[in-house]
C-alpha cells in the first residue's frame, strides 16, 4: 500500500485500528510528501519531524495495547496560531518568529491526548488577518489547483496542504471566514463551530468575540472525527460554553427527506460570479433530489456585515495585540532610545502592514469621541444581523449559499486594495457576527478552480451541518478530487 | 469621513506603532477608505437596540478565588529579550 494520501482521515484511522499500517509508517509517508511537495506550496512554517516520529512511536505502542481512540496515530498539522509547547508558534508574524511556546493550547493538548500525530505548523496570514495568506511574514502560500493563485486565508497553509494531500487534515481558526473561505478556494471541507464550542485557550487572539477554531479535512466525516476531540468545556477559556460532550458522527447517516434549506436572496445578489452561481444551483438541485425543500428567505441586514465586522474585529484586535510590547516575549527593536521608542519601534518593525492597518482602525474606532459612532453602533447592528438569522431559523433547518463570491484570485491581485480583499469574505462574516456554526464543502469547479457551498446552521447544530454535508458527499465526488501534480 | 496625515500619525502614536514617513500617505488612503465603508452603518436607526456582547448571550463565569497556577517565572522569562534577577529590563524610565 503506497497511496495513503488518497485515503481520508477516517480510512487511515481504520487501517491503524486494524493494525494494517503503523503510525510510524504513515508519519514517515506524509513527512516525505511534505518534503517532496511543500517547496511549491509553502504551506508549512515549521515541520516538526522529530516530535512527530516520537509521537508516532508512542501512538503505535498505544495501538498495540488496544487503544481505541479514533484518531490515535493519524498524522495532521496545526495552524501556527495554536501554542504548542517546545515549538515555535509564530502566528505568521515577525513579532513571534523567535517565540517558542512554553505551553500547549487546549486544542493542541486534546489532540495530543487522543494520540493524533502533529507533523508541523501551517502557514497563515499574519495574526490571522487576511483572506489570501499574502500577509504572512513567511511568504504567500500557493493554491495547489493553480500555483499562481492564492489559497485564501487566513488558514491558507492548512487548506493548501490538505487539498494537495500532503497531510490528511489540519486545524484552522475562523474569525470572519478564515476556515470556510480557504476551504472553498482549495476544494476541501471545513467547519467553524458555534462560538464557545472549541476552547480559545492558547489560540493566539485576534478578535475574541469572533474567533473560533475548527477542523479542515477532506470530508464531513473526517471533520466530525476531529470535532469530537476538539470540542468541550474548558475552564481556561472564559467564553467556553458548559455543554455535554457530543458525538458529531452520530447523525451523519440520517436521510435528508423534508430538510428545509433557506436561500437568502442577499447571498445570490449581484457581484456573484456566473460560473460560481451555476455550480451552487446545481448543488441545490442535488439536495432537492435528496428530498430537501428549497425556501427563499431574507437576511435584510446582512449587507451591513462588512462595515460592522471591520469595526468590531479591528477594535478587539487593537486591544488584544497591545500585549506585544517588546518586553516580555517576541520581537524587540535594536538600541531603543527610551521606553516609548522601544514600544513603537518593536511594534512598528515586528508587525506587517495589514496588522498595523487594523490596529490603527481599531484604535481610532475606540478612541475618545468615536466610541459611540463606531463600536457601540456596530455592536447594535450586530444584534440586528444576528436577529435576522434567528428569524430565518424559525422556518428553515439550514441556510445555503456560495462560500465566496468568486474562485481563488491571482496572487497580488487584491493585495494593494484592502477593501476588495475584505469583500471576499462577504458571505462568511455575518456567521461569525452571529456566532453561528457554518461550513464549506466542495461543490464543483468554475473555470477549473474549486467552488465551495456554504452551509449555515442554528446554534449547536453542528451535527446537522455535518449530516447535510456528508449526505451530499455520499452522492458526489468533488471532495475526493486531487489537484494535478499532487496525485 | 477621511483622515489626514497628522491624524494618522496621532493614531499610530496612540497605538504605539512607529510608522515610516514614506508609508503615511498609503495609510491615509487605506484608513480613509475603510472609514468610508463604515458610513453605511449610519443608514440604520439603532436607537432602541441593545448592543450585542456575546453571541449566545452567555454571562461571565466566576470561580472561587484560589491559587491554581504554579510559579513559572523562570520558564516565561526565558523567552524575554532581556531580564536580570527575575526582572524584565527596559530602557531607564526615571533619570
Amino acid at each position: 500500500m503506497s497511496d495513503f494520501h488518497t485515503l481520508s482521515l477516517s480510512d487511515l484511522a481504520g487501517l491503524l485500528q486494524a493494525g494494517e499500517v503503523s503510525s510510524q509508517q504513515l508519519t514517515e509517508y506524509f513527512l516525505a510528501r511534505i518534503k517532496q511537495y511543500d517547496d511549491q506550496l509553502n504551506s508549512f512554517i515549521t515541520v516538526a519531524e522529530q516530535q512527530a516520529m516520537q509521537a508516532a512511536e508512542a501512538a503505535d505502542v498505544r495501538l498495540k495495547n488496544g487503544h481505541t481512540d479514533a484518531l490515535c496515530g493519524v498524522p495532521f498539522a496545526h495552524k501556527d496560531i495554536f501554542c504548542s509547547e517546545g515549538l515555535r508558534t509564530s502566528c505568521g508574524s515577525k513579532m513571534l518568529d523567535n517565540f517558542i511556546s512554553p505551553y500547549d493550547a487546549t486544542v493542541v493538548h486534546q489532540l495530543k491526548q487522543a494520540g493524533a500525530v502533529m507533523l508541523g505548523k501551517t502557514n497563515m496570514d499574519e495574526f490571522a488577518m487576511g483572506s489570501s495568506n499574502e500577509t504572512s511574514y513567511y511568504g504567500v502560500v500557493r493554491n495547489p489547483w493553480n500555483l499562481d493563485c492564492v489559497p485564501g486565508g487566513s488558514s491558507g497553509g492548512s487548506a493548501a496542504s490538505v487539498a494537495a494531500r500532503i497531510i490528511p487534515a489540519a486545524t484552522g481558526t475562523d474569525t470572519g471566514g478564515s476556515i470556510r473561505q480557504p476551504a472553498a478556494l482549495c476544494g476541501i471541507t471545513g467547519i467553524k463551530p458555534t462560538y464557545g464550542t472549541v476552547s480559545r485557550y492558547g489560540m493566539i487572539a485576534f478578535a475574541s468575540s469572533l474567533d473560533q477554531a475548527g477542523p479542515m479535512a477532506q470530508s464531513a466525516e473526517d471533520c466530525a472525527l476531529l470535532l469530537n476531540v476538539m470540542t468541550g468545556f474548558d475552564e481556561k477559556d472564559s467564553t467556553s460554553l458548559e455543554r455535554d460532550k457530543e458525538d458529531y458522527t452520530h447523525a451523519l447517516n440520517l436521510p435528508l427527506r423534508g430538510l428545509r434549506i433557506g436561500l437568502p436572496k442577499e447571498f445570490f445578489a449581484e457581484g456573484m460570479n456566473v460560473a460560481v452561481d451555476a455550480v451552487i444551483q446545481q448543488a441545490l438541485q442535488q439536495y432537492k433530489a435528496m428530498g430537501a425543500e428549497l425556501v427563499d428567505i431574507e437576511l435584510p441586514n446582512s449587507h451591513l456585515s462588512v462595515p460592522v465586522y471591520y469595526v468590531v474585529a479591528p477594535a478587539e484586535c487593537s486591544a488584544n495585540l497591545s500585549r506585544f510590547d517588546g518586553v516580555r516575549y517576541g520581537y524587540r527593536c535594536e538600541h531603543p532610545e527610551n521606553l516609548t521608542d522601544l514600544y513603537e519601534r518593536s511594534r512598528g518593525e515586528g508587525f506587517g502592514a495589514e496588522v498595523k492597518r487594523r490596529i490603527m482602525v481599531g484604535t481610532y474606532a475606540l478612541s475618545a469621541g468615536y466610541y459611540d459612532a463606531y463600536y457601540l453602533k456596530a455592536q447594535q447592528l450586530r444584534h440586528l444581523i444576528s436577529d435576522d438569522f434567528k428569524q430565518a431559523f424559525e422556518t428553515v433547518d439550514v441556510i445555503m449559499g456560495p462560500t465566496t463570491p468568486g474562485t481563488a484570485f491571482r496572487i497580488g491581485e487584491k493585495s494593494d486594495d484592502p477593501i476588495s480583499m475584505y469583500l471576499s469574505d462577504i458571505y462568511t462574516i455575518a456567521v461569525n457576527l452571529a456566532g453561528l456554526p457554518g461550513m464549506s464543502i466542495p461543490a464543483g469547479f468554475a473555470n477549473n478552480m474549486p467552488v465551495g457551498l456554504q452551509i449555515i446552521g442554528n446554534y449547536f447544530d453542528e451535527s446537522r451541518l455535518l449530516n447535510v454535508a456528508h449526505q451530499y458527499q455520499q452522492g458526489t465526488d468533488w471532495h475526493m478530487r486531487i489537484p494535478k501534480g499532487f496525485e | 469621513m477621511s483622515l489626514d496625515a497628522d491624524q494618522v500619525k496621532k493614531i499610530a502614536h496612540l497605538a504605539r506603532l512607529k510608522i515610516d514617513d514614506t508609508d503615511v500617505p498609503g495609510y491615509v488612503t487605506n484608513l480613509s477608505n475603510i472609514l468610508e465603508i463604515f458610513e453605511q452603518m449610519r443608514t440604520i436607526d439603532t436607537a432602541n437596540v441593545t448592543p450585542m456582547s456575546h453571541p449566545v448571550e452567555a454571562v461571565q463565569r466566576l470561580r472561587d478565588d484560589e491559587v491554581r497556577e504554579t510559579d513559572q517565572r523562570d520558564v516565561f522569562q526565558a523567552l524575554a529579550p532581556s531580564t536580570e534577577n527575575g526582572l524584565y529590563l527596559v530602557p531607564r524610565v526615571i533619570e
